[in-house]
């Protein structure tokens, strides 16, 4: 069953059509990841996804058609972590991701504890409860990233829309993120829509790959099926060799010009 | 406890000389619970609930109502420098002051209501043309929009100042604010628009803590961020004509006082809010005590106290808090 559907998707964007028809199926708890160029589209379909900026063409998430949904609704079921959050420096890990709870509140109500218990759940979950207090200027790029991804899972959403979140991170840090992605969307059925750039990463968690370019989808399916050396070739102008790791994993590297 | 102890000094002193003693006798025993005598006579009793305490809760109203309308513009349009002037209120209340005094007289009841008016009338403009030039999506449009309504309003005023120098002081008096009473009637004419506008104001606190991560990411959490602005200037503008009308130009409290407050809570606008009415109110009531007595047989106007203790004093704050506001 499809969680998230988009037909014909287009989005301009700043005068310019960054997507220009896109077809894709998220199935409930599935995790599929979009690649593609600098460019491609990528970041604009997440957020045309998430009712951030407006499309044309058709987009449902479960049964409803998102542009008939309320701003609150949509936010009740899918949550975004953007590439480049906003950090108010100031203010408190605890409050920011309180923020979270914002699409179960009506208009001018004001959080109960029992939003405070899920937020406090939520920062046990992701190992940061002893950042609680800590405000968020203070915080590593490793401990920020964790701490908008509580914010997203505070919001109890079935989608969630994972934006390049380990660009800032290295190898190690990245890889927390990517295994706690996992475990949530095992743990609560999430369906994860994410863009992201280090291929190998991609192929390793995803179910499967999108492969975008020019605002068009140009291969969707299994890891293996897009991660091929001729495709990436032909859409990021890449050089590269795809191997089997010693587990059965898909590794991309890239390979030096002869 | 600022407040209180704040009003009580309004209260205290005055040109009329009255013991302290019997003042604080006359004013606690009106409360229900207390009941003694002051033995002060009937008019020195007029003079306290008459002129002093009147002067000392319109000082409050106006510093609470600019105070918290700055914490309010700052966070909707998350930009430190906003005052509450911002979108034009003070140059449209100063130009519907000065065509007032000019057509009918300083004295006359309309003034305020003409400076109400204009006031209003700044800001809608100001909203329209931020509005039509494609500024639902960004504060960016509605602050330049503000600004040249401001000055286009500003041109007029002072073209119709020129036109009539005989009465270049009343309209200079106004423009540096003062806060004179005739008995309760300023403090009843606005109460009804304070009352309203801070209850709609500290009703928004959670969702301008939501507005905190940007427009784009305040919509990802289901919130509609321009009709937070809508609701949030329309009742930050109400509150602070109301204050301009009775009280003229009174610069820096709306800016000084959030900051300060900011630096003392922290950035979340649950606390700010609350707090820059209570310690606007205050500091409007300190500025006053200082206003009628830094010199003696005169006043100085109190818009130059704040102005003369809120520059310096905010630089300080800038100091301390050079990352604070975020």
């Amino acid at each position: 069953m499809s969680r998230l559907t988009a037909r014909g998707v287009v989005v301009r964007y700043n005068g310019r059509t960054a997507v220009r028809g896109v077809d894709l199926d998220v199935a409930a708890g599935e995790w599929v990841t979009i690649i593609g160029p600098n460019g491609a589209g990528k970041s604009s379909l997440l957020r045309a996804l998430a009712g951030v900026i407006p499309h044309r063409g058709s987009i449902q998430i479960g049964d409803s058609e998102l542009s008939s949904l309320r701003r609150r609704q949509v936010a009740q079921m899918v949550a975004v972590v953007p590439q480049h959050p906003e950090r108010p420096d100031g203010m408190r890990v605890a409050d920011y991701a309180l923020l979270g709870r914002s699409p179960h509140l009506s208009y001018l109500a004001v959080e109960t504890d029992a939003d405070r218990d899920i937020v406090i759940g939520v920062l046990e979950r992701l190992d940061a409860t002893d950042l609680a207090d800590r405000r968020l200027g203070t915080l590593s790029g490793g401990e920020w990233q964790r701490v908008v991804l509580a914010r997203a899972l505070v919001q109890e959403p079935e989608v969630l829309l994972l934006d390049e979140p380990t660009t800032s991170l290295d190898v190690g840090h990245a890889q927390q993120v990517f295994d706690l992605v996992e475990d949530l969307r095992v743990e609560r059925g999430i369906s994860v829509l994410a863009a992201i750039h280090d291929l190998t990463m991609a192929g390793q968690y995803s179910d499967r790959l999108v492969c975008m370019d020019g605002g068009l989808v140009v291969a969707d399916g299994p890891p293996r099926s897009v991660l091929t050396e001729e495709i990436l070739m032909r859409f990021s102008g890449a050089r590269v060799t795809v191997v089997d790791g010693p587990g059965g994993e898909v590794i991309v590297a890239p390979r030096r010009r002869p | 406890m600022v407040l209180i102890g704040a009003a009580v000094v309004g209260v205290l002193i005055g040109p009329a000389r009255i013991d302290p003693g019997p003042v604080l006798a006359e004013v606690f025993g009106r409360l229900p619970v207390l009941d003694f005598d002051s033995g002060l006579d009937a008019r020195q009793t007029a003079i306290i609930w008459e002129l002093r305490m009147p002067r000392v809760v319109l000082g409050a109203l106006v510093g609470s109502m600019l105070s918290v309308a700055g914490a309010a513009y700052q966070g909707v349009f998350r930009n430190p420098l906003v005052d509450p002037y911002l979108l034009g209120v003070a140059a449209g209340a100063g130009l519907g002051a000065t065509v007032a005094i000019v057509s009918v007289g300083s004295g006359s009841a309309v003034v305020p209501l003409a400076a109400f008016a204009g006031g209003c009338t700044a800001v809608v403009a100001a909203y329209a043309l931020g509005t039509a030039s494609g500024g639902r999506r960004t504060g960016l449009h509605l602050i330049l929009a503000g600004v040249a309504v401001a000055s286009f309003f500003t041109a007029i005023q002072t073209f119709v100042q020129q036109r009539n120098t005989d009465v270049i002081r009343e309209v200079y008096s106004w423009l540096l604010g003062r806060l004179v009473t005739a008995g309760w009637g300023e403090v009843l004419s606005i109460l009804p628009y304070a009352v309203v506008s801070a209850v709609v104001l500290l009703a928004h606190r959670r969702l301008l803590d939501v507005l905190s991560v940007g427009e784009e990411e305040a919509r990802a959490l289901g919130v509609r961020p321009e009709r937070i602005r809508t609701a949030v200037v329309i009742a930050a503008t109400m509150g602070t004509a109301a204050a301009v009308s009775v009280s003229g130009l009174i610069g820096f409290v709306g800016i000084v006082v959030p900051h300060a407050v900011r630096l003392l809570v922290g950035v979340s606008y649950r606390a700010i809010l609350p707090l820059s009415l209570l310690v606007g109110a205050a500091f409007l009531v300190i500025a006053d005590v200082i206003a009628r007595t830094a010199m003696s047989g005169s006043e100085i106007p109190i818009g130059v106290v704040t102005a003369f203790i809120g520059g310096p004093f905010f630089l300080v704050v800038l100091r301390t808090s050079r990352a604070g506001f975020r």
